[in-house]
């Protein structure tokens, strides 16, 4: 048993370590240090928890055991999980942290005593309000990471789902989960507590299932972003440092994240949160009008125009993901390496479903990470290249974005593909993106378009090199 | 005049979102997804909570209700903090750079 006093500067001690954490990742290099702090931060931080409780019963070899079975499902899912399935992994792992913090609330509003809150019915009012702010944010995230993570499995599908007066509704039920709070406090009865949770839940998947595919990432950050809210939360009812400095962190981070991508879509967080976005309505109705020439092309014609030029930059997006093409495509630069082409990778904020997806699935591949550049990098560059080659990325390459102000997509920065001498660009189909908009870049004349499976592509240019 | 903890705690919180603000706007855009994953296994840091709320069960009835809700939210939270930290380490191993050519 160890004082309070100095259980808490541990615990100051593992919130410290968890902001080495992510300043590791600051860069490749540092990062790997930067994870094994974290771990630190979490052994010190579990640890000091045993020794201030210090009651030593068979409550404790169960609390064993219940860490045991879920370290070891985790453990599991870490090994096994393709990383192609990143961001429905981070949007489970989300839905668990909300989840967690709804049934820690819980159990403060249990049994208070434990926490030092007061007595059942007479909890302090300040640890009461905490308590349920942790629990219903905590129930957002949960239920609202569930719709995105079957979203993103592809068991929902990705298409907004909208009624009319679905703000009013979602607003009505926002309010009243601070009524329920407010009677909540006034009369400590249970019963407005779980209606309140139940709420939450609601509210939880309300808030998502209006958000289409393209704008996966920032739901996945924000709700990384609540996911830390609901622990700081949590964290000031158990007066517990380590737990408010790393909600702090998380929410902040989360918060970032989302304002990146909203950037990188030209797009305000509020357009993005009410939704509609991306859905079937807006395929442009213009597509009959102009049947627009298209040059189609096979394996080796694109072949012959990358073994002839010197100079190659990759695009890649989600349609990468979706064929697993990673591999194949990193033989294809192998190749065109050795014929002494120079060859990079240009990577846009928003391409693929979360935050760095294309990064993760590139460096899987054993592409080099500094081979690989951010938009602002390497936008200049495509003027100076041979061959653009697009595999699987659509709106962020559409010079739509910068010519058309009727566009949805207009002011969204995007690659300067149509720069290159030439373009190459792997698609199924000549269906527009996410965004319901019609490439441009298609009916260019020194774009190529190679009608096929990503991965088959690319294996077969392969072949023809 | 004494000053209500709270206000200490709610000064470290503030802090801490701007300590987190510098900090991930330094995060390199290329590890914004192990940035995800690993922030993910640290809010899991919500298990001293649970740990707290499962062992407070008496020692005729280890499983009360508010027990049983911390027993859960330990394998929850258990599952984050091994697959947090796990998968984020997995994906950092990949990162490499260009072998040089000697």
């Amino acid at each position: 048993m160890i004082s309070a006093n100095l259980s808490a500067i541990f615990y100051l001690i593992s919130g410290i370590l968890f902001i080495l954490a992510l300043r590791g990742l600051s860069s490749p290099e540092t990062s790997r240090q930067g994870n094994l702090f974290g771990i630190l931060g979490m052994i010190i931080a579990i640890t000091v928890t045993f020794l201030t409780v210090g009651n030593f019963s068979t409550s404790t070899i169960y609390v064993f055991i219940f860490l045991l079975i879920g370290g070891a499902i985790g453990a599991f899912i870490a090994f096994k999980i393709p990383m192609t399935a990143m961001p429905e992994l981070v949007a489970g792992f989300h839905s668990l942290v909300g989840l967690a913090a709804v049934f820690v609330a819980i159990s403060a509003f249990k049994n208070p005593e434990a926490f030092n809150l007061g007595i059942p019915g007479d909890i302090k009012l300040a640890s009461l309000i905490e308590m349920s702010i942790g629990a219903a944010v905590g129930a957002i995230t949960f239920s609202g990471s569930i719709i995105a993570f079957l979203k993103l499995r592809g068991i929902m599908s990705g298409s907004p789902i909208t009624f009319p007066g679905q703000h009013i509704v979602n607003l009505l039920i926002g309010i009243s989960i601070f009524v329920l709070i407010y009677f909540l406090c006034s009369s400590q009865s249970e019963s407005f507590f779980w209606s309140m949770i139940v709420i939450s839940f609601l509210i939880g998947v309300l808030l998502i299932i209006p958000i289409g595919g393209a704008d996966m990432p920032v739901v996945i950050s924000m709700l990384n972003s609540y996911s830390g809210w609901a622990a700081a939360g949590i964290g000031f009812t158990l007066e517990n440092t380590a737990l408010i400095i790393t909600g702090a962190l998380v929410g902040s981070s989360g918060a970032i994240l989302s304002y990146i991508m909203c950037k990188g879509m030209n797009r305000s967080f509020f357009s993005v949160i009410l939704g509609g976005f991306g859905g079937d309505a807006s395929v442009s109705k213009d597509k009959k009008k102009d049947q627009k020439p298209v040059k189609s092309g096979n394996a080796e014609d694109a072949a012959f125009l990358l073994k002839n030029a010197s100079s190659v930059i990759i695009v890649p997006g989600y349609g990468m993901a979706v064929a697993q093409a990673q591999h194949a495509l990193r033989e294809m630069v192998d190749t065109l390496k050795k014929n002494d082409i120079k060859v990079s990778y240009a990577v846009h904020p928003v391409a693929g479903r979360m935050p760095g997806h294309m990064n993760v699935l590139l460096a899987e591949a054993n592409v080099p990470y500094d081979e690989v550049f951010e938009l602002d990098d390497i936008n200049n560059d495509f003027a100076n290249t041979d061959v653009a080659f697009v595999i699987g990325a659509n709106d962020v390459t559409n010079p739509v974005a910068k010519t058309d102000p009727q566009s949805p997509i207009f002011g969204m920065p995007v690659l300067d593909v149509e720069k290159c001498k030439s373009v190459l660009f792997v698609k199924r189909s000549l269906s527009p993106g996410y965004a319901g908009v019609d490439n441009e870049l298609f009916y260019r004349e020194n774009t190529m378009m190679l009608f096929a499976d990503a991965k088959k592509m690319t294996e077969d240019i392969v072949k023809n090199i | 005049m004494e000053i209500d903890p709270f206000i200490f705690r709610f000064s470290i919180f503030i802090l801490a979102i701007f300590v987190g603000y510098y900090v991930v706007w330094s995060v390199t855009p290329s590890l914004h997804t192990p940035l995800m994953s690993v922030t993910n296994a640290i809010s899991s840091v919500i298990i001293v909570g649970a740990i707290i709320a499962a062992l407070a069960g008496s020692s005729e009835n280890i499983f009360e209700t508010s027990s049983i809700f911390g027993f859960l939210a330990i394998v929850l939270a258990a599952v984050n903090i091994f697959g947090g930290f796990l998968v984020t380490q997995r994906m950092l191993q990949m990162y490499k750079k260009k072998k040089k050519n000697k």
